[in-house]
This record gives structure tokens, sequence and C-alpha cells, in this order.
């Protein structure tokens, strides 16, 4: 009923604590130089500096750990949530990012040469960044000290007056740990209540991680299916499982209420398991191992036991427990195996708490139920006894939904507590897949053999990086016992985002067409091409900055980093989230940027952009010429030649980087005859002829930048203008492959426009706008874009949107509804998706709904 | 609604009579049975009316009478609850005495031979009965003993037995006042005007039912009515863990453990988190936080009792059934509650926690009502059912006959072929054209 992490703190923890605090001290030592090895073997692996002596352990062993509790000398901010076992860190930090300057690029006119494509200037540019780290408790005062020697100069040199002197503290372990947190930090620790914090944390991520929730059913392959947040959160139902079960209403940001809970939790589990255990079995997930292993049927008493045959003749379920325990009754302890008796508790209260949580939540007429906690720990069994609880118990009626990154709710909402001048509500946030672990959730196909360990142990061998990082080591009196450490990091967008507003808000809007997680053929293909498109891309990545004297170390950093989290997804497709190939897109612009290559298609793009912009005129002349019907037609054409220069795609940079010249024209040969493959050009054309019903609006998500954007959409947005159309262009903000950005846009479009009146014009007066979406994706997640774009695209009236591109067109959004009209046009540029669509590859989508 | 769906064709027709003063009532003996997981339940009825014919009754028929009126205890296991005996009881026009044994299931093949050994198989009787064993111990019944068991829905037998028993025993309803303090009192209810009221029988499991008028019932619990276990937590729970932490044999001697014992040394409490109530939440610090919540220290494993142990257990089990009947009577807006089964035989402990759970959560909106013959309602109705079965029997044998003599129509229709003895009642107006 009241439960908390508060009392996992047990008695029996505290016996080992104080046992271990006098080895304390020696224990950090060993840290450091147990520490210091992966770090060598990577740099040896690298061919990198030789390896330094005895005495740099010291200083390579922060440098690692600084890879762990990273942007630490910038944090601003901390909290923390100590459970008995588990200790959660977070703090706010600054990461700068060098990005190319784009508005700068003031070289007169058009046609930059190759001699200096290089001249450009980078920007540093500031973000801000939520860092999550999880260890066990244990080895807090380990933790604290490193922070403070990372830290404490850096608060004592700084102005304290903005960064605070305080830190939020929630978790039972936040009471007892208050004084060394003082003392090892200087910092003063405010408590603050841990179902406040649950819930805000609760809120934070289900409001910013798209695919947060997830649903548990081991019958299913895989197991966990994402749920796709929608624009509304509010009302769920928060069953918090610590000691005792808490079950909360809430209803707004700030508004919830406990409605009741039950005394029989994980503490109950862990109590009843120690006795039943004869004490032989001390640790909580000792216990849950057990329960794998056991067979509860030997001790619970089943309709079948009690109907003998004929249970299923009446319609009986014979393996529906009908009484817990109940054959153990009237015997002895000892006719019983552990790892049943065991099992059986498990299920008994995962039961007991999924019925109650189900009566709870069809009180109060609530389908959303998310479940957390101490006792849950995202572990399959137990989700598997609370969603099979609530399933039966509800007949399917209620859902019984888990939070990917649960552990990190308390921390997060005591964050969260202590930043109302950081504008977190203001902001969106992202996580950030590079810097984070997988959200820990195992995929096997029995219960045994659970963590992984011989994959987690072999990537990081193999890769150097913590996936998640098993680093420290440290000599306990018999064993070696490793510290576990697991980190979340969420980046601050630059603008807050929101739903696109011409989505129709009557049907589930999922960003991604496949969901690879369930799609083994579709999963196998794409994680094979993105493994072969690694080398490739760290190495154009290294070259984008042959100054760079860190370059090559970066880049083959980057590289194995990349490698090992595709290996690790091979045998974990759910580890982190939706699998998807927006996801993995979105993997490998996050690492790239992480590593410093903000823009490795930075010279390409400047290339084809000086030689677009060569050819755009000729464009137009051409069009001019053409009567109405063949023009329109023909502008069509001419973005679905511009779609085919696509950097990303293997099949076209075989062509580019080919012996023949490849321009607009070889491209547009290349391109399906019509019909195509999705051919609506007719309609459209149709619609066009309206001369009543000309569009207020059109949005345009515009694709690559060079010949796609210059030689491709320009005329069309010409056309639109010409028609009176107003035109918003969209762009990423970031840089993704060689899509245009918005600020290559902002700097192109004023670069064109000296030379093309009606670009001119058109931005003068407002009938062209440009938009950011606030992406840096090669795909197009449209819960998730720009406020600024949210804004513009209302005030205009937009009646059309047009999405161009294989990543935005068919990778995502090939099945989102619109309450405008819409066109979606691509060229598919990858064989094995062409054949799956049923077509070659040069394959065209052109879709119109209205 | 009935579980047990038609499974009477499966039988072969009842055997003939052989009292021919009652020729609309079965042969005696008069048994009601209910075979849970657990307990066996059965009632007897003892005819004190008895007539010149019965005075030359078969001799096993008395033998029978006499074993079990002149013991309280049969063979290692079996016991009657002498106190709950109920006399001078109207049943099928015939009054005689009510008369309640138990043996635990385990011991059904013990009780079979005993069964045979007093010549019960030579009486080649029927017997209704009910609960899981009814069906598992089927063929051993009519092996053994010759005598068959016509299977009678759970439920169903729980309900005509609680209002059999309501009607026929004014004292039969009670609940406890100042459940919390020592001086808690049996006061009595008046159950004459009951609807709706839930009924909760905490047998291994439990299961919850919602009664809105004579014979009208619906399971309870979310939406669920396949299965008649609405909660795995129940007797066998308590018994299982138990018999598992202390090593105890019985469930008396679990509860004689468990009366001595102290949970506040098993469980956390609120106030051992909180230091007091936990005030965000307005949670009084006497709360139970975590059933069990202490025992992971292993300090406190070394120090607790066997007697702790068990009263956890069984405070633990209560409160849980507590919580699950509060809000199915809430989700149902009942006010009503009714605890029976043989969990709560000889339990004041648990008597006294629904009680004071019920109350305490609902702010007084909710009573717990308790039933002096806690387990035995099942059976009772089944001893009902099977003198019913006995009427509707003679009510299809005289259609038949009717029919077969030529009989005219019953109000103009041809009235249905008769259907083998089932536990669906007649159209009333069938009983009307054949009297």
């Amino acid at each position: 009923m009241g439960d908390t992490k508060q009392d996992e703190v047990s008695n029996s923890q505290e016996d080992i604590f104080d046992n271990d605090s006098s080895r304390d001290f020696s224990a950090v030592k060993s840290i450091n130089l147990v520490a210091a090895a992966p770090m060598q073997t990577l740099q040896e692996q690298m061919g990198g500096r030789p390896k330094s002596a005895q005495s740099d352990h010291e200083i390579d062993a922060s440098k690692d750990c600084e890879n762990l509790f990273r942007n630490l000398n910038n944090a601003k901010r901390f909290a923390i949530d100590i459970g008995g076992s588990l200790t959660k860190i977070a703090y706010y930090s600054t990461v700068s990012h060098r990005r190319i300057k784009s508005a700068s690029r003031g070289s007169p006119g058009p046609g930059p040469t190759f001699s200096n494509a290089n001249d450009f200037e980078y920007e540093m540019w500031e973000g801000a960044r939520l860092h999550f780290i999880k260890f066990e408790t244990t080895f807090i005062e380990e933790c604290l000290d490193f922070i403070q020697k990372n830290l404490a100069p850096n608060i004592e040199g700084k102005d304290s007056g903005a960064s605070g002197k305080f830190i939020k503290a929630t978790g039972g372990g936040s009471y007892k740990y208050s004084s060394l947190i003082q003392e090892k930090l200087g910092l003063s620790v405010e408590k603050e209540d841990e179902i406040s914090c649950l819930i805000k944390g609760a809120n934070f991520l289900l409001k910013n991680v798209p695919d947060e929730a997830f649903v548990f059913d081991r019958k299913e392959s895989p197991q966990y299916k994402f749920l796709s947040a929608g624009p509304v959160v509010f009302p769920y139902l928060l069953v918090n499982i610590g000691s005792g079960v808490s079950i909360l209403k809430v209803v707004s940001e700030d508004k919830y209420e406990r409605i009741g809970g039950t005394a029989t939790g994980g503490g109950t589990f862990w109590g009843l398991g120690s006795l039943l255990t004869g004490g032989t079995v001390k640790e909580f997930d000792e216990l849950l191992k057990m329960a794998e292993k056991g067979d509860h049927r030997h001790v619970d008493m089943l309709v079948r036991d009690i109907y003998a045959g004929d249970y299923a003749k009446l319609g009986l379920p014979g393996d529906v427990i009908a009484s817990s325990f109940g054959k153990a009754a009237s015997h002895s302890p000892s006719d019983f195996n552990k790892n049943d008796v065991i099992r059986s508790l498990l299920f008994t209260i995962a039961n007991d708490i999924g019925q109650i949580a189900c009566l709870y939540a069809m009180q109060h007429q609530l389908k959303r139920v998310y479940f957390g906690g101490y006792f849950l720990r995202n572990h399959p069994l137990s989700m598997h006894a609370v969603s099979y609880a609530i399933k039966y118990w509800s007949r399917g009626s209620v859902e019984a939904l888990f939070l990917r990154h649960e552990g990190y709710l308390g921390a997060i909402g005591a964050f969260l507590k202590g930043t109302e001048e950081l504008d977190t509500d203001k902001y969106s946030w992202q996580e950030n897949f590079a810097g984070s672990s997988s959200g820990h959730l195992p995929v096997t196909d029995s219960f045994t053999d659970m963590e992984s360990e011989n994959i987690q142990e072999n990537e990081s061998k193999f890769s150097g990086e913590k996936e998640p990082g098993k680093l420290l080591l440290r000599k306990r009196s018999i064993d070696f016992r490793q510290i576990n450490f697991e980190q979340l990091e969420i980046d601050r967008m630059e603008r807050p985002f929101g739903f696109f507003p011409l989505l129709d808000v009557n049907q589930k809007y999922y960003p991604d067409t496949v969901d690879l997680t369930t799609d083994g053929i579709a999963r196998e293909y794409w994680l094979n091409c993105f493994e072969g498109w690694v080398e490739r891309i760290t190495t154009l990545a290294m070259e984008s900055q042959p100054d760079s004297p860190t370059s090559t170390d970066r880049a083959l950093r980057c590289r194995r980093k990349l490698n090992a989290r595709l290996k690790y997804l091979k045998t974990n497709p759910c580890a982190y989230g939706l699998l998807t190939v927006r996801s993995l897109l979105d993997t490998f612009e996050q690492s790239l940027r992480e590593y410093d290559f903000p823009d490795p298609y930075w010279k390409q793009k400047r290339t084809e952009n000086a030689a677009a912009l060569l050819e755009l005129p000729k464009r137009l002349a051409y069009l001019d010429k053409l009567d109405w019907k063949s023009r329109q037609s023909d502008l069509i054409w001419g973005v679905l030649a511009g779609n085919v220069f696509d950097w990303g795609a293997k099949e076209v940079r075989n062509l580019l980087e080919g012996p023949d010249q490849f321009g607009f024209n070889e491209a547009m040969a290349k391109l399906q005859q019509r019909p195509w493959l999705v051919d609506a050009l007719d309609d459209w054309i149709q619609r066009l002829k309206d001369p009543d019903m000309v569009h207020k609006c059109a949005a345009i998500f515009v694709d690559n930048s060079g010949f796609d954007f210059i030689v491709g959409i320009l005329p069309l947005v010409r056309e639109f203008l010409a028609r009176g159309t107003k035109v918003i262009l969209c762009t990423n903000s970031t840089p993704a492959v060689n899509d245009m950005t918005y600020g290559e846009m902002v700097s192109l479009l004023r670069e064109a426009s000296k030379h093309h009146k009606w670009l001119e014009t058109g931005l003068r007066d407002g009938f062209l706008k440009l938009a950011a979406t606030g992406q840096g994706s090669p795909c197009l997640d449209l819960s998730r874009v720009s406020q600024d774009l949210i804004n513009m695209v209302t005030q205009m009236g937009t009646d059309l949107v047009i999405i161009e591109g294989m990543g935005r067109a068919i990778h995502t959004n090939l099945y989102a509804k619109m309450k405008s009209e819409v066109i979606k046009l691509a060229v598919i540029k990858n064989k094995w998706l062409a054949q799956r669509l049923g077509g070659e590859v040069f394959s065209v989508i052109f879709s119109y709904e209205r | 609604m009935s579980c047990n769906g038609n499974s009477n064709h499966e039988h072969p027709p009842l055997p003939e009579w052989n009292s021919l003063n009652y020729p609309e009532l079965p042969p005696m003996p008069w048994f009601g049975l209910d075979i849970g997981g657990s307990l066996a339940k059965l009632v007897y009825f003892e005819p004190t009316d008895n007539t010149e014919s019965e005075e030359t009754e078969v001799e096993t028929l008395k033998n029978i009478r006499k074993y079990l009126k002149n013991n309280r205890s049969y063979g290692d296991t079996g016991h009657r609850d002498v106190h709950l005996q109920m006399d001078s009881v109207l049943i099928g026009g015939r009054k005689g005495s009510l008369h309640f044994i138990r043996f635990p299931t385990s011991e059904m093949a013990l009780f079979i031979e005993l069964a045979k050994s007093k010549g019960m198989a030579t009486l080649a009787s029927t017997v209704c009965a009910t609960g899981g064993g009814a069906y598992k111990f089927e063929k051993q019944f009519f092996k053994e003993l010759h005598m068959r068991l016509h299977k009678f829905d759970e439920l169903e037998s729980l309900i005509r037995g609680i209002e059999f028993m309501e009607a026929n025993s004014p004292t039969e309803c009670y609940y406890l006042e100042n459940p919390k303090s020592d001086t808690a009192e049996k006061i009595c209810y008046d159950f004459s005007d009951p609807y709706p009221f839930m009924v909760v029988n905490i047998g291994s499991g439990v299961s919850i039912l919602k009664v809105t008028a004579p014979g009208e019932f619906t399971r309870v619990s979310g939406t669920r009515c396949d299965c008649n276990y609405l909660a795995d937590l129940g007797g066998g729970t308590f018994l299982g863990l138990c018999c598992l932490l202390t090593g105890c044999a019985s469930f008396e001697e679990a509860l004689e453990l468990a009366s001595q014992g102290d949970s506040t040394k098993v469980d956390k409490l609120v106030k051992d988190i909180y230091g007091g109530g936990y005030e965000k939440f307005n949670l009084d610090g006497n709360l139970v936080a975590a059933s069990f919540g202490q025992m992971i220290s292993t300090d406190r494993r070394a120090k607790v009792k066997r007697e702790d142990l068990a009263r956890a257990t069984l405070v633990t089990i209560t409160n849980n059934i507590a919580s699950i009947a509060r809000m199915c009577a809430l989700n149902e807006k009942i006010s009503r509650v009714v605890f029976l089964g043989n969990f709560l035989r000889s339990n004041m402990i648990s008597q006294k926690l629904l009680s004071y759970g019920m109350e305490y959560w609902s702010k007084g909106a909710l009573r717990a009502l308790f039933l002096e013959h806690e387990g035995y309602f099942g059976c009772v109705g089944c001893l009902l059912e099977l003198i019913t079965q006995r009427e509707d029997y003679i009510l299809q044998e005289n259609l038949k006959n009717n029919l077969l003599n030529g009989a005219a129509t019953v109000n103009g229709t041809t009235p249905p072929p008769p259907t083998e003895v089932s536990g669906t009642p007649n159209p009333p107006e069938m009983r009307n054209g054949s009297s």
C-alpha cells in the first residue's frame, strides 16, 4: 500500500553496505585499474598511440569513465534516485557539436569548384542533454567519488547561482545516503516524494519518446510490441509495484490520485521467497532466476486437479490456477522443489496485482494501464505473469503496458522537479540512440538464459563500447563482481514538437511502414544492408575532415559502434524500442554527430548544388516551351528524376561514382515508364485542371539537395506560385545523408533568387515560405514536427501536402492519412524494396489522395 | 450459466424407487455432497417423522443412520459439526434433522471404503453432488458404491443452500460489531430482504457471485464467467503457504498458530517506512505496506516465530480477499457482502479482518456479513436438488404416462416430448396440464 522503493533498502542490504564500507576506498583504485583495460585494447585494435605506462592508468580510466558519465564537466543540475538495489543518477548537461555554418556560405556566385569545396566554417552549437546513469547501489560511493573528482572543481569555479547547490533525491536510499551525498558533492539534498517523481517521469517519457510503451506477450514473436504514442497521453493508470503496490490515476500533467493499492508486492515476493528458500536465497534477482526454472503446476492447485479429466468437457481451462499453493496444503516443505515454489509465488503475486489493477481500471474506465516499479523491472517472466493476469481478468478489455525506460522514471521525475528554470516543459526531447544503452529488453525463446550474458560480453570485447557496458570490475571478498552500467541520454530539441496538424486525427498515426521487429525478412535484409553501409559512411565521414588529426580515430570508433549496434540488434531487435528503417537511419545520423561528423556529405551536396544551379535555367526554359498539360506531367517527371540523386542508395552511388557521366537526363532515362507502380498522375493533372479550386497552400517535404531540390522541386514550386498556390518548403533541421537542410536551403535560395526573379518575389512577398521540420533524419515522423512548421501550415491554410522521397514517403508515411490532399512520390532506388513492392529498381510511386 | 451442462444423457436413467408412500420423493438416505478442492462437505437428512412403512426400512439404512448420528468423527479425518446440526427441518414434506459432516478431499478413497463397509453399495442410490470432485470421483462412486452422482452446478447449489438455510435458521446471518477491538461481537443480521447481495465463497480458491433475486445470480469479477474460481488466493493458499512456512499439518493447526502470532513482526507497515502515516496519500501508519516485507532481512528472519508467519499468511490472504471483494462490490454497486466458505470456519481473525477491511476502505458503505454454516451451503443445495429432481422426474413420468394413455394435448398444443431428467425446471403450464 504505502509501497515505494523506500523499503527496498532492506536490512540485509544494509548489512552488506556496512560490512563493505571498509573496503570501499581501496575498491576505487581497483576500478580504475581494471577499467583501463578495455581502453587499451581499443587503442591497440585501432593501431592508435602506443599504450602508455602504468602510471597513466588513472588518466585512461577517467577518460573511459568519461565516456560513461558523459559531459560530466558541463553538468548543471543533478538528481538521484536511490533504490535498494539500483541507483539512478540524472544530470543536465550541455553538449557542444560542431556544425557547418551554412549561412556563411558567402562564396560569390554558384559553382565553387572541388578545390575550394572545403572552405566552409564550423560553428559551435550548444545543445542540451539529459543524462541518466543506472548502476547498482552497492557502488554508489565509487560513483559519487567519480562525480566529485570530475565535477567539484567546476562547481566551485563557476558562479553557482544559476546551477544551484542542491541535488534532488528520491527513492528509499535518499534518506540513508543523504549525508554521504552532501559530503561527497557538497550539494544539499532535497528529497522529493517518490510517487510524484514517478508520475512526472512517466509523463515526460510518454510525451517525448514515441515508442516508450509496449505490450508484452511471450507467445508472440517478437514478444515486445511497441505502441505508437498518440497525441493524448491522459488519463492513464500507473501501477507501481514496489515493496507494496500503489495504483495511481493520472489525469493530467500535474494531477493524479492514489486510488488504491495492495500490500502484496515486490516486498512480499522477496520476503516470502527468502522464507520459502529457507533463507538460502537472499537476493531478489536470484529468486527471479529460480522462478524461471520452476514449474508452478507442482505447487498450485489447478482446475484440472479439482475436476480431473472432465474440465475440457465443461469448457473450463484446465491450466487455470484454482488455488495458489493449494497442493502444498498438508505437505511437508521438503516435498517440493524450491524453484517450483518460487515460480508459484511469483505467479500468485503477479496474478493478484493483475486482478486488483484490473478491477481499478474497470472501475475508473481506464484502458491504458502502465506497470512499473521494482518488482517488474521489465523482467520477462514478471511481465508475462502480470500481462496474463490482466488479460484473464479483463477478458482483453484492459491491456497491460510497460515502459522501456521504466527504471528511470523516478530519476527523471526528481530531476524535472528541480529544473523549472530549464523550461523542460516548453521543449521537446528525443532519445539519443547513439548514447543510450538498450532499453534492457531481452528477447529469448525461453525464460532461461534471459540476460544474454554471452552476447553482451562478446560485444563489449568486440566493440570496446558499452552496450550495456560492463566496464568496471571490483574485487569483492571472494568473487569478482561487475558493475552493470546502463545509460539513457535524451537530447533537447531546438524547437518544441507537435503533431502535424493535417494528420487525420481519426486514424492512428504510425510513421513507419514496416515494423522490423515483427517482419523478420525485412529485418534481416535491412540490418545486412546497413551493415554494408557502415564502412562506406564512416570512410566518407573521415574523408570529409581531411585536415583533422583525429578524424581517422573518430571514424573508426564510430564504425565499431555502429557495427556493434547492428550486431546486437540482430539478436535483440527490440532492444532499442521500435526497430524500423527510420530508427536505423536515425541511429547512423546520431552516431555520426556524436563522433563529430556533423555533415559528411557536405562536399557532395555542395558540388551537386552548384552543378544543379547551372542546370536550373535550362530546365525552366524547357518547361516553358511545353503546353500546360505536358508541363504538369513533366514537372512530376522532373521531381522523380531529381529524386534519383540519393547518395544513401547503393544503386545510385554506383551510378554516380561510375565511369559514365550521370546527370539529370540520365536519371530521367532510368525511371520506370508509365504506368508506374503506383500511378495517380492522371488524377492529379485532372485535379489541377479545375480553375475554381486552386490550392491555397502546398507544404512540400523535400528530400535530397542538389538536382533533386533544385532541378526537380524548384520548377514545381514556380508552377505553384504562378497558379497562386503558396508554398512551404519543409526541410530537415540537421543534416542526414545528402538531404537538404534548412540552413542550406536558406542560403541556396538567397543565392538563387539573385538569378531567378520569381524566387525573389515569392520569398519577399511571403508566398514562398521556408520551414525546418525539426528533424535530422532521411525519414519523417509527422507526430514530431517543429511547432514553427505547425504554426506556418495552419496559418497559411495548407490544403495540399507533398511528401517526397523513399525515406519520407515509403519507409515512413506510406499509409499516413491526411485531412488534406496529399501526394506521396518517390523513386525506389533499392532493388530489394522495389521487388518487395512488386517492381524493379527505379520504380516510381506517385500516389495522390484527396 | 450452469457449468455442468447437459451431462445427464450419459447416465443411465434413475433406478426405480422403493418408497411407495412418497412416490414424488427419492429413496432414503438423503445426502447432499460438495467435493471441493480441499474439503468434501456432506449433509445428511435424518427423518424424524418416521412412518410405519419406514419402520421396516432396510437394515442397511438403519445402520447408516445410527453410524452417522452416534459418531462425531469418522475415521481419522472425518468430522461432524455437531454445533451446526439443524433439527425439525422440513424438506420435501418430510421433517428431520440436518447433519453436517466434512472430510478432506484427499481422503476420498477412505470415505468410499467406509461407505462401502456400511453397505451403501446395496442401496443403489443417487446422490446430488457438486464441486470439482463430483467429476473427479464420479467413476469411483459408481464402481465402489453403485452410487450415481447427479452433478449439480456449484454456484446454483450454493445459492440454493444459502436461501434455504437463511429461511430455516433465523440466526444464520450475522455481522461483527467493533471488529477491530477485542470486544468484537456477533450481531444477528436480518437477512429477510437481502437482495441484491454479493457472495464471496472462500474455499480453496475464491468465487464471487452477485445475487439479485431468489435463484438469480451472476458471477462477478470483471466479465469472466467461464470459471468458478475468481481469485486464486484462497483458503488453499493460506494452508499451502502455512504448511511450507511453518511445517504445520492441518488448517486447524495453522489457525491455532496464527492466533498466537504477530504479523507486524513479518509485514512491513507504512510506519516502518515513513515513521508514521504517509500523509500525502492519507495512509495510516499501521497499514500494511508490504506483506512479508520485513522478511527480506536475515536478522528478522532469524527472529521470527512460526506463529508470526502463520498470522502474517492469514492476514495477507484475508486482506487480499477483502480488497478484491470490496472492488467487486463497488463495481457492482452492492453494499451487502456475504462471506462464506470453509476458510472462515472457526476463523475469527479473518472474519474480523474482513469486517474491518470492508468497512474501513469503503468508509462504512460496505458491510461484511457471515453465515453460521460457513462451508455447507453447496451440499445443502445439492440435497434440495435431489428432492426437486425427483419431483421433476415424477412430473415427467406422469406426463409420459398421460401421453401414452392417449391423453389430450395440454393447452391445445402438443407438449414437447419429455426430456430426460435435467436441472431445468419445466414450464409452469406443463405442470398444471399434467396434474
